[in-house]
Parts: structure tokens; sequence; C-alpha cells
């Protein structure tokens, strides 16, 4: 070591102070460090973005299609867009468990000294995150068509349906980043999956029809924000979208979005201040 | 932004979490240019302070100032000269030392050219290059705490706060560390070291404190603090183990029992001598009960007897710091 010490000296004696980033190059940081921690995690990825959208699909549409529908293919063309919608709402939870993961290994103390845009480290990640979500529906959709499902809105209406699940994704992950900076402990977050979202994902219409339903429920499962997603999405794959579907859809994202991104980015400004 | 000499200067600093107070009104100068301590156990409120000083929490009462600044009015100017390494800002263990300096240049503002270049020359000085590519996970403790280090030198702090450097580090990489810490302060870095090992303090500390329980209950230069414990030590090592207990009984003869201390080792025992003359008689004492030793040495009290001597229980006691 001792070698090294002119070189050290020369290295430290380096003394440039660089300006402090742009909102938009510490945004492209996290996506570039989000990136490569994917890529060293594609393994794991896969069952999530391969594996699970296959196994459900399959599952529900061979166990329940010929019940609630009469035949599995009905039900396919029922199911799908809703799918995909269920698919999504399970990975919303990963970005709580990142951002708690770095708050646990310190980095986010080392983030915190450092002079750029504190959101970034958020943002830059949920867009990371987008990328997959987009790979499990991609997978969700082509593994349907293969079993038979035939959006009648043609291309257009799927990618339009797409493009709204991604939105209900990026939406729905601002509740877990909330989540992911408040939580004591990383298993908090992972439990809230069942407290929270299967719960509200079974008592939405992404797997049955609520006209069978007793009145009362009726109004909880409409309103439920995984029913307006799958609604939308829905009405979107088949054409049958009415513009009030839409507006709904896409209020109660709004919502989410303006109620839990500016408290988690409060929330995570305050965390090392107690 | 006023000038003076001190690196830190706090008074009447205050944390509490909850009911539990962590600090209870610290006061403490570092100069510029030095290294200095902060001593104490575990749960003694070393992370808080620094935690305070780096600007990530705010104190209840009292002020703090990096270089004339306030920790908390001018937060921003004292992030940008403040360098933090360890347990108060750590690695990205899920990625590659390379990518690890050049995300954290990244986001201090080189550009992505500027960033590599940089994580290059670091990594080179800091005998990293062959490790660049390997996930900070997978790193050995030497290599890990210089990749802590060199993160905290993309660009150069004015003040490093070093957490425990050499702690848990083999002899060869300890020596590597120290090299770097004192290449630093050559440079005109001031660090803050704090640590609950003494010898670490020992031997890079130029002043220290120590603190227990929220306050600072000793301050000095090493040699000070040795020197209010005692004039000195004798260290006694016996040729025959089974002698230990009979070794004792003749220094507590000699001596106030209370200055005797039995050691790990199971043939080493040491006790606290107010005046060297009286080194000589126990010397005397202990051959004439037929006591062989292998060694008998005078020297100053280890750290490690001054923090005893201070606290009433030795520096190894651990309690748990559930604060964060």
């Amino acid at each position: 070591m001792s070698t090294n010490q002119p070189k050290l000296l020369r290295v430290l004696t380096v003394s440039s102070h660089p300006n402090r980033p742009n909102a938009l190059s510490a945004v492209l940081t996290f996506t570039w460090r989000s990136l490569k921690k994917t890529v060293s995690q594609l393994p794991y990825m896969a069952i999530d973005v391969l594996i699970f959208p296959v196994i459900f699909l399959l599952i529900f549409t061979f166990m329940f299609g010929g019940a609630i529908s009469g035949s599995t293919g009905n039900y396919l063309q029922f199911l799908l867009p809703g799918m995909l919608v269920y698919t999504v709402t399970t990975m919303t939870v990963y970005i709580g468990i990142s951002i708690k993961t770095d708050i646990d290994r310190g980095v986010f103390n080392r983030f915190r000294t450092l002079p750029f845009w504190q959101p970034a480290a958020i943002i830059g990640t949920m867009l990371v995150n987008l990328l997959s979500y987009a790979a499990a529906l991609a997978t969700t959709i082509a593994f349907g068509l293969l079993l038979g499902f035939r959006p009648e809105a043609g291309l257009t209406g799927a990618l339009l349906a797409l493009l709204l699940v991604i939105m209900y994704a990026f939406s729905v992950s601002w509740i877990f980043a909330c989540i992911g900076v408040v939580a004591k402990k990383t298993e908090s977050i992972t439990s809230m999956t069942y407290i929270v979202l299967y719960p509200l994902m079974f008592t939405s219409n992404v797997f049955t029809d609520t006209s069978t339903m007793p009145d009362w429920l009726g109004p909880i499962i409409a309103y439920n924000p995984i029913s307006l997603a799958s609604t939308a999405a829905r009405g979107l794959m088949h054409g049958t979208a009415t513009a009030q579907d839409l507006i709904t859809a896409l209020a109660g994202m709004a919502l989410f979005i303006l109620v839990f991104a500016p408290l988690t980015f409060r929330l995570y400004r305050q965390k090392a201040k107690q | 932004m006023t000038k003076n000499n001190f690196a830190v200067e706090t008074r009447g600093l205050r944390k509490s979490f909850g009911s539990v107070e962590v600090l209870k009104g610290i006061d403490l100068q570092v100069e510029r240019g030095t290294v200095y301590a902060i001593l104490g156990p575990n749960g003694a409120g070393k992370t808080t302070l620094v935690n305070i000083l780096s600007t990530l929490i705010r104190p209840d009462s009292g002020t703090a100032q990096v270089f004339g600044l306030d920790v908390v009015h001018d937060a921003d100017k004292v992030r940008g000269m403040v360098g933090l390494t360890g347990q108060f800002a750590a690695v990205d263990e899920e990625l590659s030392g390379r990518d690890n300096l050049v995300l954290f240049g990244r986001l201090t503002g080189y550009g992505r050219k500027a960033a590599y270049a940089r994580a290059d020359e670091l990594l080179d000085a800091f005998d990293l290059t062959d490790a660049a590519y390997r996930h900070a996970g997978k790193y050995s403790g030497g290599m890990r705490r210089r990749l802590d280090i060199a993160a905290a030198m993309l660009v150069m702090p004015d003040l490093l706060f070093l957490d425990e450097p050499t702690t848990g580090l083999d002899p060869r990489s300890r020596n590597g560390v120290w090299d770097i810490v004192r290449t630093l302060v050559d440079r005109g870095t001031t660090v803050l070291l704090t640590t609950q090992y003494l010898e670490e303090a020992d031997q890079l500390a130029d002043r220290l404190a120590v603190i227990d329980g929220g306050t600072v209950i000793a301050e000095g230069t090493a040699a000070e603090l040795k020197a209010s414990v005692g004039s000195g030590t004798v260290h006694i090592r016996l040729t025959k183990p089974e002698q230990r207990a009979l070794a004792e009984q003749v220094l507590q003869r000699e001596l106030d029992a209370a200055a005797v201390r039995l050691h790990a080792e199971p043939a080493s025992l040491s006790a606290q001598v107010s005046d060297p003359e009286l080194a000589a008689r126990l010397l005397t004492e202990l051959s004439r009960e037929g006591i062989e030793t292998v060694q008998f040495s005078l020297g100053q009290p280890s750290l490690d007897e001054v923090f005893l001597a201070l606290t009433g229980r030795p520096a190894e006691e651990e309690k748990e710091e559930n604060v964060s």
C-alpha cells in the first residue's frame, strides 16, 4: 500500500468541484443504476415477468372459465384485460422494497449527502420498473393470444389498453413508494400485499362480472380502483369503452399520483431528520 | 462565512429520540487539519453526533458549526464540504466497485466521461483496479473499506467522517487504511474518527473525546488522557499461569486492590501504580514469593485502562444502539 502513496496523494490533490447535476441527469443516473441491477437479477425477474403471468392465466382460464362463463374461450375474452391489471398490481410492491433496501443498507444516507434533486432516486427507479411491468404485460397478452384471446378493437385497442394498465401501475407504485419510505421492516411492505392488495383484487371485477352479485356489493366493487382500471382496459381492448369508463379510471390514477407522489417526496426528505 | 480555526465546533448539542435522550449537551472543538477521535461504546451517541454534523438530522437544541457554517441553516454548504463513510453512508452492494464510483460521481455532478475517468483514477489509487467489475457486496473487508473511502473522495471533502475504518481488518489492510488517512491529513483534510476501539484512536488521532451516555466525559490528547489516569501501569507476564492468583494477592497487598486487573491471556495481569518506585518494590516482592516473570514492564496506561478508569467499566461492554 505504501508504494501507492504518491499516486494516492496525486488523486487526492485534484480538487475539482463539479456543478450540481440537473434533475434530468440525476433521473437518468438512477435509471442507469436500476437497469444495471435488473440485469444482474434477470433470473428472478423472469419468474415475475414470464412464469407468473402464464401460470395465473392458465389457472384462471381453465379452472374457472367453464364455471363462470360457460366456456374457457368466452371467459378468456372477459378475463385477459383484467389479468393485465392483476399482474402489474402485484408487481408494484417492488418499488417499496427497493426504496426500503436503500434506506436499510445506508446507501440512502450517501444519496442524501449528495447535491442532486432527491426525488430522482425514486423516479429513476420507477421508470425502470415500468419496463418490467411492460414485459409482464407483453407476456400475458402474447400467451393470451396463444390460448385464443382476440382483442375486438384490434392492435390499436390492445396497445391503448396496455398503455392504460402501465399508467395504472405507475399510479399504484406511488402508494408502495410511500409505504417503502415509512415502513419499519421490509416484511411489513410485503405483508401489505396480502392485507391490502389481495382483498382489493378479489373484490374487483377482474375475475367475474358484477351483475350476479348482491346489490350492496355492486357499488363497493364498482369504485374499487382495480375494477376501474380493468373496466377501462376491457373496454379499450374490445372497443366498448365509454368516455365515462376512461375518465373515472384516469381520474382515479391522477388522484393516487397527486396524493402519494408529493407525500412520498416529503416523507423521503424528512426520513433521516426525525 | 465566519472564519475560525475550527473544523467542527459544537455547543450544548442535545438530541432525543422519543423519550430517550441520546445527546445531553455536547461541547466539542476540532481544529482544522487534524485527526480527532470520538471514542465511546455502542449507544454512547457517536452516530447521532455525526448525523447532526453531516446535516442528516437536526439537533433539538444547541449549535453545531462545520468550518464556521451552521449545520441547520447552511446545510447545503456543509454538505458540500463533508464526506461520509462506513455505516454513515454505505456503498451499493449490488453494483460493482466501478459502477458505485460512477453512480456517486454522476450524482455529485460529474459528466459521464469525467465520472468514469474519476472512478478509474480512484480505483487505481486505492488498489481496487483488479476488483473494479466485481460486486461491492463480494469485496473483502479491506477492499470494502477502501471503496468506502474512495467514494467519499470523488470530490475532496474538507472534513471526512470515518467510522471504525480498521475494525475487523487484517494488519496489512489496517496499515493500508492508516496510510490513506495520514495522506489525507497531509493534504489538509480534517478527519473525524468515531470508534469504540481504543487502539484505532491511539494510532491515528491527534486529540480525542471520550463520550459515554451522551456527554463528553474526557477530552485531550491520548497522552493527556493517559496521564490523567495515573503515572503508569505495570504489565506482568508470568512464566507459570497457575501462579497468577498468588501474584494477584501480592499486588493487592502492595497496592490498592482496585488497581489490579487480570487479562484475558491467562499468564498476564497489570496494575496501576502512582509511583515508579512502587513498581521496583513489586518486582522484589514477587520474586520473594517465588513467582517467576517473563515480562515486567512499566508503561503508560493503555486507552483501555483510561476508559475503565473514566467510566468504571471496560470499553468493550456492549450496549445495543437502537437509534437511527
